[in-house]
């Protein structure tokens, strides 16, 4: 057991510092056009996102489609950051940047806290509704406050994470994952995968339901916050409309199409889903389309006898196992 | 001061009697396949733009073209429950639900595809004249709104309580298998759930494009999900329930519009269901389920 994880290890090591390797030359050797120097940010900023919500909807087991509210949180409050502290010089920049991150993160988890400590009490659809309610209202908040600017929404602001910071955003992203990894491989994280497979069970042999509900929630939201600060400081400005329920859709599909319950699924997802529809330019509305059409069948796939046969088959079980 | 406030309140019961409408689709459904339907907030689009297609593009009679919406709605209804829910009957709700999600965006993407995100503006089709009670000015659409409404709510009503199909219709809502067992024939019974309901929906997406006159793919989706707010304030799964739910939420909405925010009213609504499934989460008229260890 020991040698395996020790093994995976070097394994995922290996892979980040040879990504990292990858972007530098690309970056470096100026292999990239523009077009695609504009992604890096976004992938990273994605993978986040899509990480953290995979910790409740396919860890946890519940959907929530409020997510793009806690990235707001973040953004808005990242920017307020930089916009008083970091551009008036009362902070150095890389201190403004950091100080950002930290309460852009810390305030999307209170939220995430404020807001889940009632609501996971309810349950699957009704969960999902008021996450959804509580995203509509964050947004229609931010959208009437002074401090935000209302529907003009944040300009100007600090462009700390923009490619040529892209180590920066690529530590982040890094230990994002293998935060969440790690919360998932630890005690805590085996009790949130008890109550996705069977919450009473977990129950009654001692586990808190609603205490690992709560701490799921709020991880995901403070990740879901960092991430929207990188947001913020990559695209300069901040519309309320930019986190509505298709962004909150948007990175559901990316969990859905990577696999409920699986970080690297994720990270592929996110990579490939920031990348196609830039390939596909020109083709925005049919980019919607893709995405409805593979959350339908997915599920479909992942619930009928194809795929039931195809765990049967004995090669593709072994397969499984290899990956597992 | 008074007249203002009634003209309030009939706004409120005309907005909230479109909410009933679709909040009936989306108990009805819930009671039957336990699932909710996100894709009934686009019935209510599809609804509005078999309308304009119908009456500004084939020049049909009014009466047909709604006739016409409303058989479109079914069918649509129908379809999606065939091919997306069915074959996830014994799946766990998460993925019904995720599928759900997608069927909404599916239809609201296809109509973005065919109409473009460009509003188009369509007049209204039901032209009555105002009427003056008082000091209170009540428009035609608001007439025509409301006795719709009490029409279709009470022939709903009479269809489930005194006919054969309205009691297997509650039969597979209280146990689908037993209902089985004696003899109903469940796939009729949910085919035709969610037929009804799509129908409600074409009817108030008929409504809804007359009073707001101009079509967007997006135009489903509030609506829908305000319908959902209502269906859970009535208690999902009652009818009665949704009725009520519909018109109290209208209310809500229209007296927060007018007296406190018209930018915080959306807010105002989702923050009544909060508290709704906080303090009181089967609903106003809805009953309360225990689970058993």
């Amino acid at each position: 057991m020991k040698k395996t994880s020790n093994r995976q290890t070097w394994y995922y090591a290996a892979v980040i510092v040879i990504s990292y390797a990858v972007v530098t030359i690309l970056l470096k050797g100026n292999l990239l056009n523009r077009q695609y120097t504009s992604l890096l940010v976004p992938i990273a900023v994605n993978i986040m996102l899509a990480v953290s919500l995979n910790l409740v909807t396919g860890f946890l087991g519940e959907l929530t489609l409020g997510h793009a509210g806690f990235m707001s949180i973040g953004a808005y409050t990242g920017a307020l950051i930089s916009l008083n502290l970091g551009k008036t010089e009362v902070l150095p920049a890389p201190a403004a940047f950091a100080l950002a991150l930290l309460c852009g993160g810390l305030m999307a988890a209170l939220f995430g806290f404020l807001i889940g400590v009632p609501v996971l009490r309810l349950r699957g659809d009704y969960l999902a509704i008021v996450t959804l309610a509580f995203g509509e209202i964050i947004k229609s908040v931010i959208n009437s406050m002074e401090i935000t600017n209302g529907a003009r929404g944040l300009s100007k602001i600090p462009l700390y994470s923009n490619y040529t910071n892209y180590t920066v955003v690529f530590i982040i992203m890094v230990l994002t994952v293998l935060a969440i990894t790690n919360l998932m491989n630890s005690r805590d994280g085996r009790a949130i995968m008890s109550i996705r497979d069977n919450d009473i069970a977990a129950e009654s042999i001692g586990i808190k339901i609603s205490h690992f509900k709560v701490k799921a929630f709020v991880f995901s939201a403070f990740f879901a916050g960092v991430a929207g600060v990188l947001y913020a400081h990559n695209v300069g400005l901040l519309k309320p409309g930019t986190f509505d329920y298709n962004k909150s859709i948007e990175i559901l599909v990316i969990v859905v199409l990577g696999g409920m319950g699986s970080i690297r699924g994720s990270v592929i997802a996110a990579v490939i889903l920031t990348v196609l529809p830039e390939l596909l330019r020109g083709t925005d509305n049919l980019r919607m389309l893709l995405y409805a059409i593979v959350l339908i069948a997915m599920m479909i796939f992942n619930n009928s006898k194809i795929k039931e046969g195809l765990m049967m088959n004995r090669t593709f079980r072994k397969l499984g196992k290899k990956e597992a | 001061m008074l007249t203002s406030i009634m003209e309030q309140l009939i706004n409120g019961l005309r907005t909230g009697s479109i909410y009933a409408l679709i909040a009936l689709g989306y108990t009805m459904v819930y009671g039957i396949a336990k699932m909710i339907n996100f894709a009934h907030g686009d019935i209510i689009m599809v609804g509005a733009y078999t309308l304009y297609i119908g009456i500004a593009l084939l020049h049909l009679p009014v009466i047909p073209a709604m006739v016409l919406t409303a058989a479109v709605c079914s069918v649509l209804g129908m379809l999606i429950e065939k091919i997306a829910y069915k074959p996830l009957r014994k799946a766990p709700p998460l993925a019904v639900l995720i599928t759900a999600i997608g069927m909404s965006y599916f239809l609201q993407s296809v109509a973005l595809l065919i109409f473009s995100s460009t509003p188009i503006p369509f007049k209204s089709v039901i032209n009555l004249n105002a009427v003056q009670i008082g000091t209170v000015n009540i428009s035609g659409i608001t007439i025509v709104t409301l006795a719709v409404t009490t029409v279709i709510m009470i022939c709903l009503t009479l269809f489930i309580n005194k006919t054969k199909a309205g009691s297997a219709m509650r039969a597979v809502s209280e146990d689908r298998g037993a209902a089985e067992l004696m003899g109903i024939n469940v796939n009729r019974t949910i085919s035709m759930t969610f037929a009804i309901g799509s129908a409600l929906a074409a009817v108030a997406g008929i409504l809804y494009i007359c009073q707001y006159q101009s079509l967007r793919p997006t135009l489903g989706a509030l609506p829908g999900i305000k319908a959902f707010v209502a269906a859970v304030l009535g208690g999902i799964g009652s009818v009665p329930g949704a009725m009520l739910g519909g018109i109290v939420l209208g209310l809500i909405e229209s007296l927060s519009k007018a007296y406190i925010s018209t930018e915080l009213a959306d807010a105002i609504v989702f923050g009544v269901l909060v508290i709704v499934l906080l303090v009181r989460p089967s609903g106003l008229l809805g009953k309360k389920k225990l689970v058993k260890v």
